[in-house]
């Protein structure tokens, strides 16, 4: 498989730490398709991992296997070191999880879910600091019912909290919210990070992976395509930065110094479209040769690659194929 | 009634609610602390409340002013003290199975059921807490029917077969938990919940003894209610209330009819029945 694992996180070799989820040819098939068609992943202590992928690519099924909601066709797992085929009320009481749709327990209030949920486990947290931490102190009486869309979640977010897990998992945590309840819930999860807890998050919002994670495994069509930090991501750190601008119309882009010239990837009248692995460089050349001729290039524009751009470009091959 | 019921609450309730830690509770503790939290929904809900706790005391007003007090059904007893049996058949069956099915359906179809099981709660913890709520609920009813029947009609106090209504109560509404868990796992959605179980039971009621005495239907309809557990459960506690009834009013083949349904209600819940919403998500 095309699995491209370049730059991932340095942690290898004779003291590598436990992985709190560890995955080895990961395969789950329905009928004749290949949902999860043999991944590998790791996940480790304390870190926030995003697994993003577009709908439909397998993140849910893969999700699901580690929670212990569905068996897997092939593979190894482990999950705080149980196959959670098999985990039992002990290990489920070490995992937390915000399922992608679940409605709060009807007829109770936020504090009473919290109750209710603090009864299941051995060592719960602190009811009312475990509402503070996800914001809802003013919702402490209100039915769940009664919640926004975005309250609702972070009840779910204190609901799987509420068991002190050292791992939990949040399938898209923010799908359909507006960029207000966005910011709210990314600042919920990243206060996850300084409780110490192992997050497993899946995405369908290249945002949110890298507002969020430290590291990320792309998954397309059932297959990991990719996998890195936020900034090395498919290559993208290794990737050429664009410079664009537009020059005056007394001057002919065939006027530009040769080694310029060179890196022209695109040319639209006078608007000129350079490539450039060392950005600083042709910049300062570019400068240097403007400002002799008394020239201004007010649209100036130097970009590196998104995220976005490194993730559709991943995900558009494996969706043809 | 619902006073009452408040009350039964507060005597669930363990001492201070901040998280008490399950290993430290016995197993005991954790139904008792599920069926709390699930009365508590229970008693918030208000269709649950009419349903449930109103309808068949509204019944009992109903048919004993409809009919008038007089001697009806095959033991010559009085209306009131025909109906007020009849009508505990009915709220024991309200409290389990109409109740539960509805509920467990819009739990399972919301995904409370699936958040639950993510947790360390065992499965047979959420069932005994349910069905636990389902009995309490039950009998607090059937003591308001009662109650109402004593002092507004006059009807007989079975003190000596108190045994008799209490363990074929508690039978029944196991029973019809039972079943009702069995039937939630026949309905896709939650709307569907509702019409189906009154579907089933109304026509029930009617042939059953518990809405008009069966000794007006044509043999052959007494023949297909006696299939039905609801007939049974009726019929045991029209027994346990009769004034002439001897023993502690316990009649052992309804009760054997209603676990044999619990058996195969039972086998048909562990095979079937699904913690996760029927559409799954990829």
């Amino acid at each position: 498989m095309a699995a491209v694992a370049d730059a991932s996180t340095g942690i290898g070799g004779g003291s590598t730490p436990e992985p709190v989820v560890a995955v080895r040819g990961l395969r789950k098939r329905y009928g004749r398709l290949d949902a999860v068609a043999g991944i590998d992943l790791e996940v480790y202590r304390g870190e926030i991992f995003a697994f993003l992928g577009p709908n439909g690519a397998g993140k849910t099924t893969t999700v699901e296997i580690l929670e212990g909601f569905r068996t897997r066709s092939d593979g190894e797992v482990s999950v705080l070191g149980v196959d959670p085929a098999r985990g039992d009320g002990a290990w489920r009481n070490r995992v937390g999880a915000v399922l992608q749709e679940s409605q709060p327990e009807p007829g109770l209030t936020v504090r009473e879910c919290l109750q209710l949920y603090a009864g299941y486990y051995t060592e719960p947290r602190e009811i009312d600091e475990t509402i503070t931490l996800v914001g809802l102190e003013e919702k402490a009486d209100t039915l769940g019912e009664q919640l926004s869309g975005g309250q609702r979640r972070r009840l779910d977010v204190a609901l799987a909290l509420i068991g002190d897990p050292d791992l939990i998992f949040l399938d898209e945590p923010t799908t359909g919210f507006d960029p207000s309840a966005r910011r709210t819930a990314w600042s919920v999860i990243d206060g996850l990070r300084s409780l110490g807890k192992t997050v497993f998050l899946t995405t369908h919002y290249m945002d949110e992976a890298e507002q969020l994670a430290d590291r990320i495994a792309v998954i397309a069509a059932g297959r990991i395509v990719a996998e890195g930090t936020p900034g090395t991501l498919g290559g993208r750190h290794r990737m050429a930065a664009t410079v664009r601008f537009t020059l005056p119309d007394a001057t002919r882009p065939a006027e530009l110094p040769q080694e310029l010239r060179a890196l022209a990837v695109g040319e639209d009248g006078q608007r000129v479209t350079l490539a450039t692995q060392t950005p600083l460089l042709h910049v300062h050349t570019l400068a240097e040769w403007a400002l002799a001729r008394g020239v201004d290039l007010p649209d100036l524009d130097i970009r590196r690659p998104t995220l976005e751009d490194v993730y559709l470009e991943l995900t558009d091959d494996k969706q043809e194929g | 009634m619902i006073l009452l019921l408040r009350w039964l609450h507060r005597r669930l309730r363990r001492p201070p609610a901040t998280a008490a830690p399950a290993a430290g509770r016995g197993r005991l503790a954790l139904v008792l602390h599920q069926a709390r939290y699930d009365l508590r929904a229970f008693l918030r809900n208000k269709q649950s409340r009419f349903f449930t706790l109103i309808l068949p005391l509204l019944f009992l007003v109903i048919f004993v002013s409809v009919f008038g007090n007089h001697v009806v059904g095959p033991d010559g007893v009085k209306a009131s003290t025909y109906y007020v049996p009849g009508l505990s058949a009915m709220a024991v069956i309200a409290a389990s199975f109409v109740n539960l099915v509805i509920s467990i359906t819009t739990q399972r179809e919301s995904g409370v059921l699936k958040r639950r099981r993510s947790t360390p709660v065992p499965a047979w913890v959420l069932i005994a807490g349910r069905t636990l709520t389902a009995m309490g609920v039950s009998l607090v009813t059937m003591a308001v029917l009662l109650a109402v029947g004593r002092f507004a009609y006059g009807v007989h106090l079975p003190t000596r077969t108190i045994p008799g209504v209490a363990v074929t109560a508690v039978v029944g509404a196991a029973a019809f938990c039972v079943l009702g868990y069995a039937l939630s796992t026949a309905i896709k959605s939650a709307d569907a919940a509702q019409p189906m179980v009154q579907a089933i039971m109304l026509p029930l009621y009617f042939v059953s003894g518990v809405f008009i005495p069966n000794v007006n239907l044509p043999s052959w309809l007494r023949h297909v209610a006696e299939v039905f557990p609801v007939q049974h459960l009726a019929d045991g506690l029209h027994h346990a209330y009769d004034p002439s009834a001897t023993g502690v009013g316990i009649v052992w083949t309804d009760i054997g009819v209603l676990a044999l349904w619990a058996a195969i209600g039972l086998a048909v819940a562990l095979r079937r029945f699904s913690w996760t919403p029927a559409a799954a998500t990829g």
